[in-house]
Order: structure tokens, then C-alpha cells, then sequence
């Protein structure tokens, strides 16, 4: 029995998926920004680990 | 029954549709952000930080910054959004990145209340919920108060919706010291009566842009005369308020002769304004207003951030 060809669906062009990859990799960076910041702030507010006397 | 066959008509639509796959690029979000805008916002914010009492860690300064910066760029893509159909209109923002199709309005209203919701909860959260607070209302003021309401209904616009471009030095006030008091508030007041002169120069010159979209800006429609003598005494008013921080003793000498200085010039390319009214010259004076209003009250701001800085390094060698 011959299995029916799936219709392809959509297909992105190379322009599509590189301006894709560009906006996930901006999102990302995005996200580890916020990351650190709070991470940094955590540190400055919470235990204080940065204000520490030299 | 009705309703069945109303929603088989939109799902017959929809699917008749091509899918739209986005090719907006970074730089096209980045557009949305009005980064020129930005930057203006930033220094300001960066000034109100800085001229604060009290000593802020640098993380937090940071912090505050980013998080006013974000929300400066969320208020300009939420205009972007609503604008759209004026921006298509007008040379000077034709090329935006809604006008032009290359991000969808959907695309900009999401990104603009995503950046609003994350900068505001981020600088309630990691600084201060007077800050968080402060931010809130300026984005909403920008967004609803200015783009939804006021720059399609009255030749005031932008001298009430200067307000949301005034703010930025109070939030950073607020952010750096949980409060506010009379200097942030001097700050914001020069802003405020700096941006009539500023963009009703702009006007002057880009009047039909705003007469073809239908933005009743002061010269579209009480006329060029009539705006050049606003921005006489929007600038009188403006070099006034410049000065009274030293008057009243909360800035020192060096900005208050400076301010003086920078406002006698300013008022100097105002009476240009006023007093050239036809043709090319008319258009020079104008232009010549436009350009040095920016650098005004960059100026203004940057010597306030020079007195803090040359002040903390004598304090660390002195």
C-alpha cells in the first residue's frame, strides 16, 4: 500500500529562518540579561556579597 | 446556526490566507525602541541618578537605568502601534517598521506591553516600587494620555505630552533615593517647557507632513505666525525656569551662568524665528532652533553630571 505524500507544509526561505535564528538569539541574550540582573541585584541587596569591605 | 455559518465564513478566510512568516530583523525591533529617543531619555535619567543625594551601588544605578531605557523604548513601540496610519503618511516616519510591513502592528503592540510589563516590574522589584511606579505612569502617560488621546485632538500635544518626556530624570531621582523633592522636579520642568520650542521648531518646517496626516500641530492649525510667537514665549518661560534652580540656590554657580548663557542664545534663534517669517531664511531660522534646542539642553544636563563628577573626584583626591 503507497503511503500518500505528505503535503510539505510550510517551508521557511533562507531569509525567514536567518532572521528567525537573529530574533531567538536576541530573545535569549534578552533573557540572560535579566538573569544576571537579577542575580546581580540578589547580591547586592540580599546577602550583600558585593558591598563587603575590601 | 448563524453563528456556525458566520464562523465557517472565517475559517474558509483564514485558510484561504497565506500564513505571514515574519522577516522582521533585530534592527527592526530595535527601530521600535526610537532609539534616538532613547538616548536623550537615558542621559536625562542618567543626570537624575546622578545629582541625587546618597551614595547608589552601581548595580542598582545600572538597574535603574536599563529599566528606564526599556520603558522609554516600550512607550515608543506602543506609539509605533498606534501611529501607524499617520506614520505611513508623513516622510519624516514613513519608513518606520509598521508603515513599511515589515513588523506587523500585532508584532509591535506585543513587543511594546511585553518591554512595559518587564521594565516596570523589574524596577519595582529590584530598586523601588516608587520608581516601578513612576515608570508606569510615564509609559501610560506617553502611550494613552499623549499617542491615543492628545496628538490627534488638540494643538496642545505635545506641551501637555511633554510631560512623558520629562519624567525620566524623576523616576531616576525616585530610583536612586525611594522619594522625591524640589530638584527632580526642577529638572522635569525644564524638560517640559523645553519640548514646545523644540518641536514646534520642528513643525515649522515638517508642516505639511503633519497637515497630510491630520495632526493638528500648532502651525497646521493656528498657523506658522501664531507658532512663531509660542515659541518666543514657551522659550522666555523656558530660560526662566532654566535659571531658577540657581536662584533658588539648588544649583550652583557654574550651571547658572551657563544656563544663562546657553538660554541667551536659545532665546536669541527664537527671536530669529519670530522675526523671519518668509522663505528660505524663515526655514534656516527654524532649523537653526531645532538643532541647537537638542544640544541645549544636552548641555545643560551634561554640565550638572560634570559638577557631580569633577565634585566626587575632589572629594576622593582633594
Amino acid at each position: 500500500m503507497d503511503e500518500e505524500q505528505q503535503p510539505p507544509g510550510i517551508v521557511l526561505t533562507e531569509a525567514q529562518k536567518k532572521r528567525r535564528r537573529e530574533r531567538s538569539i536576541a530573545i535569549a541574550v534578552a533573557l540572560g540579561i535579566l538573569v544576571v540582573l537579577f542575580f546581580a541585584v540578589t547580591l547586592v541587596k540580599g546577602p550583600a556579597v558585593l558591598n563587603r569591605p575590601m | 446556526m448563524e453563528v456556525r455559518a458566520i464562523l465557517s465564513i472565517v475559517d474558509n478566510h483564514s485558510l484561504a490566507l497565506p500564513p505571514r512568516i515574519s522577516e522582521a530583523g533585530v534592527g527592526d525591533y530595535i527601530a521600535l525602541l526610537k532609539p534616538r529617543v532613547m538616548s536623550l531619555v537615558v542621559f536625562t535619567a542618567l543626570v537624575g541618578l546622578m545629582i541625587a543625594p546618597g551614595h547608589v551601588h552601581p548595580v542598582l544605578a545600572i538597574t535603574s537605568i536599563l529599566c528606564i531605557a526599556v520603558g522609554a523604548g516600550a512607550s515608543g513601540a506602543l506609539n509605533m502601534w498606534y501611529d501607524a496610519d499617520i506614520d505611513a503618511l508623513m516622510s519624516r516616519t514613513s519608513k518606520r517598521p509598521v508603515p513599511t510591513g515589515r513588523v506587523t502592528p500585532e508584532e509591535a503592540l506585543a513587543f511594546g506591553l511585553i518591554l512595559s510589563f518587564f521594565s516596570v516590574m523589574t524596577l519595582g522589584i529590584l530598586v523601588n516600587w516608587v520608581a516601578g511606579a513612576l515608570l508606569a505612569f510615564t509609559i501610560f502617560f506617553y502611550a494613552v494620555v499623549y499617542t491615543m488621546w492628545l496628538k490627534r485632538w488638540t494643538a496642545q500635544n505635545i506641551v501637555i505630552g511633554g510631560a512623558a518626556g520629562a519624567l525620566p530624570p524623576v523616576v531616576a531621582w525616585a530610583a536612586a533615593t525611594g522619594s522625591l523633592s524640589v530638584e527632580p522636579i526642577l529638572l522635569f520642568l525644564v524638560i517640559f517647557f523645553w519640548t514646545p520650542p523644540h518641536f514646534w521648531a520642528l513643525a515649522l518646517f515638517r508642516s505639511d507632513d503633519y497637515a497630510r496626516a491630520g495632526v493638528p500641530m500648532l502651525p497646521v492649525v493656528a498657523g506658522p505666525d501664531a507658532t512663531r510667537l509660542q515659541i518666543l514665549l514657551y522659550t522666555i518661560v523656558l530660560v526662566a525656569v532654566a535659571t531658577a534652580p540657581w536662584a533658588l540656590g539648588y544649583f550652583d554657580a557654574v550651571y547658572g551662568v551657563s544656563s544663562l548663557v546657553l538660554g541667551g542664545w536659545m532665546l536669541w534663534l527664537a527671536i530669529n524665528v519670530y522675526r523671519r517669517r518668509e522663505g528660505a531664511l524663515a526655514l534656516r531660522a527654524a532649523r537653526q532652533l531645532f538643532g541647537f534646542s537638542l544640544l541645549y539642553l544636552f548641555a545643560l544636563f551634561a554640565i550638572l553630571l560634570l559638577e557631580v563628577v569633577v565634585a566626587a573626584v575632589l572629594a576622593q583626591f582633594g
